[in-house]
């Protein structure tokens, strides 16, 4: 599935750049050492902006549960309904979520709970995303 | 005059405020809607200003309360259900010419503000308290009783408006774009990876069947009894246009929009319109209808840590909203007659009524409890509203029939299984919602 282009700003640019180089990024903040997503001008704790960093994560997480999309509002996905759509919770805080149209699982036969890791994918005009793959054995 | 925007200072959104200062002081008792439609058809007298002129003006009759007699307006100024004005798209003469415009062309087709309102409604000559609430009814019903009780005005209309136009809600503009700014594509809305509007709803009860055990089945009765509730409610879409009722059968064979989460677990957006008369308690003896005593307010503020609210965040947020609900009201649980929870989309239903703890649930029995009777004849009526599964998007329908239960005017839906004296109604969100505590007395 090809997803929408990114145009990527200024809150988010070096979330896209990591992503072009393989890497997964999240926003911390350093005062309170606190990961948030989506990415935020501010840390939705301490209300400061300058304490933020954009941290390397592991790219391991866990499926916290997933629905089937049947009837997605945009226009470059409707083509490839049904498509498994889940939230994936990070290994490093349990409390930050990514979506993750799982690629490789079969359409609801998706491993709740299962163990994941994160892959980088083309969208539209070639800039790379975050998805992520059920790891084998779980 | 100017409107102003209901400062959050009149909410109760935190435990421990106590009982709510003004408890039973503030009363119900008119009530007002337009007709529904399915969408708007271009006419001006089925505009969302005039079916709000329409409404405003049954409420007061339905009250005994003469325009003059109205100091106050609580407005919710947003009334799309998603699909916007054709861009560039003119405002037709027809339209312009049949109301007294503000400086928004759009208003009253496309928004609603208490100055169109009073431009439109020369009859209100003694309105001296404007306010404009977020969101939708719930939250303006909290803003009318706060303001009648903290004395900014005696006699408020509370009025709600829908429109909704031709076309499909959130596929147009950004969804059908090829290239997507960065920020958005990593948001909490539609996204790079396009979750539908029920998405957030739908991974929650995915959960929650994980947790409990549960199945989508196990919602079969609740919607089948949500419809049928729904039927009995004139001023509502389905009984006005498509008197159908909705058996297990058609329900569970439903196309999916987001699995677990299929079309009827989605409410149909209308248009349609409503507005209640709120006064005092002392003033509401002399009114037409029995009046329905407010005894308490509370307001959920929840925000989710991340992308999507968990079902973990749901259960603290509602159970919060459980406490503040009976502190405030001063009551308990085992108080209510029946509950009045918002349900569009159907599946936090369960999560509203189990954070109240209604009729001594806890957290995973609701879809059990639905297998019993939840009939409005029975013990424990759930949603006798029919709530918007049963009369289409409006998040106001549990409101009126809060108010029209315990006034005893309910008609074919009034509640039989239970004396209707106490009832709680609100929502929308579990994370984010407002909620009132009713009652036939004041105390």
């Amino acid at each position: 599935m090809v997803k929408q282009g990114v145009i990527p700003d200024e809150l988010t640019g070096p979330f896209w750049e990591a992503a072009n180089e393989g890497r997964l990024v999240i926003q911390n903040c350093t005062d309170c050492d606190r990961l948030q997503n989506p990415p935020q001008p501010n840390c939705g704790e301490c209300g400061l902006g300058d304490s933020l960093e954009w941290k390397q994560m592991s790219g391991r997480g866990t499926i916290y549960n997933y629905c089937v999309v049947y009837d997605c509002p945009i226009r470059l996905l409707q083509e490839d309904q049904p498509y498994n759509l889940a939230v994936i919770t990070l290994d490093e805080d349990p409390g930050i979520q990514m979506y993750s149209m799982l690629p490789g699982t079969p359409i609801d036969e998706v491993p709740v709970g299962g163990a994941v890791e994160v892959i980088f994918e083309a969208t539209a005009n070639g800039q790379k995303v975050p998805e992520w793959q059920v790891v084998d054995g779980t | 005059m100017t409107t102003i925007d209901a400062p959050e200072s009149m909410y109760r959104s935190v435990e421990g405020l106590g009982v709510w200062e003004h408890r039973g002081k503030v009363a119900a008792v008119g009530v007002g809607h337009s007709p529904t439609a399915r969408r708007w058809d271009g006419r001006p007298e089925t505009t969302v200003g005039a079916g709000s002129i329409q409404s405003m003006r049954q409420a007061m009759d339905d009250a005994g309360v003469s325009p003059d007699q109205v100091d106050g307006l609580v407005i919710v100024p947003v009334t799309t259900t998603g699909a916007p004005w054709p861009e560039g798209s003119p405002v037709p003469m027809d339209i312009v010419n049949a109301f007294n415009p503000t400086d928004d062309p759009l208003d009253g087709i496309g928004q609603l503000s208490a100055e169109w309102l009073l431009k439109n409604m020369p009859e209100l000559t003694n309105v001296k308290s404007m306010i404009h609430a977020p969101g939708c009814m719930s939250a303006a019903i909290t803003v009318a009783a706060q303001a009648i009780g903290d004395g900014l005005a005696n006699t408020y209309l509370v009025v709600k408006g829908w429109h909704n136009y031709e076309g499909r809600y959130n596929h147009g503009g950004i969804s059908a774009a090829d290239e997507v700014p960065g920020n958005y594509a990593l948001g909490v809305g539609r996204s790079l990876w396009g979750p539908p509007g029920c998405y957030g709803t739908a991974l929650q009860f995915a959960q929650y069947c994980t947790k409990y055990g549960k199945h989508h089945d196990m919602m079969a009765p609740f919607m089948r009894n949500s419809r049928r509730n729904g039927l009995m409610f004139p001023e509502g879409y389905w009984a006005q246009h498509r008197p159908e009722e909705l058996p297990a059968e058609d329900y569970l064979t439903s196309r999916w929009i987001a699995k677990p989460a299929n079309l009827f677990d989605n409410d149909i957006p209308i248009m349609c319109t409503a507005a209640y008369l709120f006064t005092t308690a002392e003033r509401a003896q002399d009114m037409k209808q029995k009046p329905v005593y407010i005894l308490g307010h509370a307001s959920s503020r929840g925000r989710p840590r991340s992308l999507t609210p968990t079902l973990e965040e749901v259960e603290a947020e509602t159970a919060s909203t459980g406490r503040k609900i009976y502190e405030s009201a001063g009551i308990t649980a085992d108080d209510l007659s029946f509950e009045n929870m918002y349900d569009g989309f159907a599946q936090f239903h369960q999560f509203h009524i189990e954070g109240l703890g209604y009729r001594g649930m806890g957290f995973g029995d609701a879809l059990d409890f639905y297998q019993t009777d939840i009939s409005i004849e029975g013990p424990n009526p759930i949603l006798p509203s029919g709530g918007n599964i049963g009369s289409g998007r409006s998040r106001f329908w549990m409101h009126t029939d809060s108010i029209q239960q315990l006034q005893g005017r309910a008609g074919a839906r009034q509640v039989t299984g239970v004396k209707p004296e106490v009832t709680v109604s609100g929502g929308p969100m579990p994370l984010g919602g407002n909620f009132t505590v009713w009652s036939a007395t004041p105390d």
